[in-house]
């Protein structure tokens, strides 16, 4: 089977197939990041545009390195944030990007819905690096491969994600796609933090985060956003860790081999204690090195011409 | 010049229902019943096989004037009414500036005589400049020509402001209109919370947004003896709690817009922007409730919260896009769908389309007895037609109706006893 | 898999037995030329080659008792119709599990027909390293060259047709070792 789609814009709208596909793929270039020339000319003479509306050093570089490794030409555009506010849209933005000939548009935008409404409006394929609160489906992608490449199969694999569920785009992800193959999602943090009608995606909801921890084989934590505090999500940072944060005692309660997974940037002590993302179980810097793998597969399946 | 709307089916709600000719003269109704003397010379409209109703009335519309012309004009405002069979139309004050002093109502007033179109009946805000802070002069807003006050799209939150609204309003008997959304729980929201806003990743707006601010409204009326309308209420819980305040008596009156019975929040899905509007479209369940609440008379009018935005505006992402739709030109074949559903009887429909918003209000229109204003749609009920936006009068085309096979036609709009619109041969 | 169903369309070239003696002359023939067994390598292109690749280092063993090592090399992301293609082809992983830095390295694929897919290998495989010498055995020469590249050891010549479509069809796959042509 092949890729037969224009643009990678959600993870709920991929079918088990074509996430299978993609993680295969990833090991190809798996085996490139390894060698000691990282580059192949796969995209030779196509150009991708990163497109970020909302400042991310990490999944931009991420983009940056994997389509450079293939031998695209790479351009980074990040409008200000203001020209969100002043009303251009994201169309008229992506149309002159798109009279430069690019062929495949990385958008980061802050609000849900912007890849899909790009990616109606231009001939280029469209990746979504991310969207409001909606989706993220390449961290999604790079966290399904680090998982894979723990041996761990995903059909009845119990997988605890841990945080603000409300507010995360990599929850969302992860939520259609595990559930997709078959795995037994947690969903586990505060019920202000809970967004209405998860359990309709198929995820179940935990608050008490022992409670949710007996068992599971991956402990997917998520990123604190810690303006949030005092805004009616949760009173104090300090009581947040003790109820959310993952200890090493924690850890114990999880299955005996389970893995720590992290989006980042992490905020060591609150949502994670530093011993235990440094720990063994802690496979965060595989998700970055994997995060290039998977999008040099994306960019690769997404190159075929127009 | 006479006019005589011949052999039509005459609904006049509460009054008649049957075969009639209609004769008008010098701007009112002079005659009605079977086989007429009509006046030599008096133009002739054959309205066998059509209906003939007392033109609409809609007491809930943003003309846009002054402030937003590239918007709507009343100038244009006007013409989609007349063209949606609306022959008077009451505009909400949240222009620019603000229509919140006898200046800015009596502008608006002239605009509408220069258009010579709808009658137009502007609504005064309640506080200066909408702020929710200090009351406006409503006194002179009244005297101006303003039918009601409201702060439409800018609730009025401080309860005590609101409740001496209502107190004041009692001078000049005056309805007060109120948005009802507690904008701290519905703060950047964009849609109905619940499953679906989840999975889009977009920020939701709970019901009980809604449904506070109908408590809190309905028991500011009960205090204070106002007449309390509540604008486009669109929740399975407001309908609960105004059929009980009916119950008791209170001079409480609702409205419900056509999208918030005839759609979903699904239509939201693929971050379709002509479906953002506020309140947001919600589940199956409250527009099951809202349907029930026009059945047993809990709703009493239709209303439909035309607000125009340019193209431009909505191709803007979900989130930052404004909220609203156009509504004059499609609310009458989406109000007929409920009779063909067995909702409504057709001269229910014609009562919350006409001669109920005049009762709230108190416009002396909403007839067709001898003697009234001679405001008349003349209408084709089986009519099918599809709705193709660029066709619209407004200047704006934001419809989530677009492409929808639809039934029920205006044929022929009367405003004041002149023809202001006639369906071209095309569209009939 | 190609299907074979279509036997009647089809001619056969060479048969088991031919296919069999092919492998062992080449694999003599890479010993000849390649006195300093130590140095070589053989790299299966993929996914023609590989099975090709493992009979060749099987004899070469079964010869010299000598172990060869041997790679596996996937040429997608070298290919120069990448940008023509509507949709990607499927990648398969390259193995090459040892530095091919200063070996011989013996190319081995089951056809060799335009030249494109052996001008990709030796790309991928100088990404890979710096290799002493590079040389190319295939089983099958159907000629039609559109690029100056020349095999170093040849099972078989065979004249076809441009529309032809050469098949080798080997028992790792399921099938009886064969090679046949049909009409495309």
């Amino acid at each position: 089977m092949s890729l037969k789609r224009k643009d990678l814009l959600s993870l709920a709208s991929l079918s088990v197939d074509e996430i299978r596909l993609i993680l295969q793929t990833a090991d190809s270039f798996k085996e490139v990041t390894g060698r000691e020339i990282k580059k192949v000319p796969a995209l030779r003479g196509r150009t991708v545009v990163n497109l970020f509306f909302e400042p991310s050093t990490r999944t931009r570089t991420s983009f940056e390195l994997a389509a450079k490794r293939l031998s695209a030409d790479v351009i980074n555009f990040s409008p200000s944030s203001s020209s969100v506010v002043k009303g251009e849209t994201v169309l008229d933005t992506a149309r002159n990007i798109e009279a430069m000939q690019a062929d495949i548009i990385v958008l980061r935008h802050p609000s849900a819905g912007a890849a899909e409404a790009l990616a109606r409006g231009v001939k280029s394929s469209v990746i979504n690096a991310g969207d409001g609160w909606h989706e993220h489906p390449t961290q999604g992608l790079l966290d399904l491969y680090t998982i894979r490449e723990r041996g761990l199969s995903f059909e009845g694999l119990r997988v605890a994600i841990v945080g603000d569920i409300a507010h995360s785009r990599v929850a969302r992800s992860n939520i259609h796609a595990l559930v997709k193959l078959g795995a037994d999602v947690r969903v586990v943090g505060p019920p202000t933090m809970m967004p209405c009608g998860v359990d309709k995606l198929g995820a179940r909801v935990y608050y008490n985060f022992d409670e949710a921890l007996c068992g599971v084989q991956v402990i997917m934590m998520l990123r604190l956003q810690l303006e949030r505090q005092g805004i009616a999500l949760f009173p104090t940072i300090r009581e947040y860790a003790r109820l959310y944060g993952l200890t090493a005692e924690r850890v114990k309660l999880a299955d005996s081999g389970a893995i720590v997974m992290h989006p980042g940037p992490i905020n060591r002590g609150v949502e994670i204690a530093p011993e235990v993302a440094d720990s063994l179980s802690s496979v965060i810097l595989d998700q970055v090195a994997n995060g290039v793998a998977v999008r040099m597969g994306i960019l690769y399946l997404l190159s075929g011409a127009n | 010049m006479a006019i005589h709307i011949a052999g039509g089916h005459v609904i006049d709600p509460g009054r008649l229902n049957g075969v009639a000719d209609v004769l008008i003269d010098e701007g009112r109704v002079v005659a009605i019943g079977p086989h007429l003397k009509v006046p030599a010379g008096a133009t002739k409209i054959d309205a066998m096989g059509r209906l003939v109703l007392p033109g609409f009335i809609d007491l809930h519309v943003h003309f846009r004037e002054p402030g937003f012309e590239y918007k709507e004009s009343i100038q244009s405002g006007a013409a989609a009414a007349v063209a949606g069979g609306f022959t008077s139309v009451c505009c909400m004050p949240n222009t620019n500036p603000v229509n919140d002093n006898q200046a800015i109502t009596e502008f608006m007033l002239d605009r509408a005589r220069v258009a010579g179109l709808a009658n137009v009946f502007p609504i005064g805000a309640i506080t200066k400049g909408s702020e929710g802070k200090e009351l406006a002069e409503l006194g002179d807003l009244r005297r101006a020509g303003c039918v009601a006050i409201s702060d439409d799209g800018k609730p009025v939150m401080n309860s005590l402001v609101m409740r001496r609204a209502m107190e004041y309003a009692l001078a000049f008997d005056m309805p007060v209109v109120d948005h009802c959304e507690d904008l701290h729980l519905a703060e950047g929201g964009c849609m109905n919370e619940g499953a679906i806003s989840t999975e889009l990743g977009l920020p939701g707006m709970p019901a009980a947004a809604e449904d506070v601010m109908v408590a809190r409204n309905v028991a500011l009326a009960e205090l204070t003896g106002a007449r309390l309308h509540l604008a486009h209420i669109s929740t399975e819980g407001s309908v609960r709690m105004v059929r009980e305040a009916k119950s008791r008596g209170l001079k409480v009156t609702a409205e419900a817009c056509p999208h918030h019975f005839s759609i979903t929040e699904e239509v939201v899905r693929g971050y379709n922007t002509y479906a953002k509007m506020n309140p947001p479209l919600r589940t199956w369940k409250d527009v099951q409730a809202i349907k029930e609440g026009l059945r047993d008379g809990t709703i009493d009018v239709i209303a439909t919260d035309h607000a125009p935005h340019a193209t431009q505006e909505k191709q803007l992402g979900f989130t930052e896009a404004p909220f609203g739709i156009v509504g004059l030109e499609t609310a009458l074949p989406l109000t007929f769908a409920l009779v063909e559903e067995g909702v409504l009887s057709l001269e229910s429909a014609v009562d919350k389309l006409s001669t109920a918003p005049a009762k709230v209000f108190g416009l002396a229109k909403g007839t067709l007895a001898i003697g009234a204003d001679a405001d008349v749609a003349v209408v084709d009920q089986q009519e099918q037609w599809e709705v193709d936006p660029t066709k619209f009068r407004s200047k704006s085309r934001n419809t989530p109706f677009a492409g929808w096979k639809v039934k029920g036609l205006v044929t022929t709009t009367i405003v004041g006893g002149r023809v202001v619109f006639e369906a071209s041969q095309a569209e009939q | 898999m190609m299907p074979s169903s279509d036997r009647q369309t089809e001619r056969l070239v060479m048969d088991a037995g031919d296919i069999a003696r092919a492998v062992t002359r080449i694999a003599h023939e890479i010993l000849e030329r390649n006195k300093a067994v130590q140095a070589l390598a053989l790299i299966g292109i993929r996914t023609g080659g590989v099975h090709l690749a493992h009979r060749l280092v099987r004899r070469i063993q079964e010869i010299e008792a000598a172990a060869v090592p041997i790679g596996e090399l996937d040429i997608t992301l070298y290919r120069d119709d990448l940008s023509l293609r509507k949709e990607q082809p499927i990648l398969r992983k390259t193995s090459v599990p040892f530095d091919i830095s200063d070996k011989i390295i013996v190319l081995v694929d089951d056809v060799l027909f335009t030249g494109r897919t052996i001008r990709a290998a030796m790309d991928g495989l100088i990404d890979l390293g710096r290799p002493a010498e590079i040389q190319l055995a295939v089983l099958v020469d159907r000629g039609h060259r559109q690029l100056p590249i020349k095999a170093t050891y040849i099972g078989k010549n065979i004249p076809t047709s441009r529309e032809e479509k050469v098949q080798v069809l080997l028992e790792e796959q399921g099938e009886d070792d064969r090679v046949v042509i049909s009409k495309a």
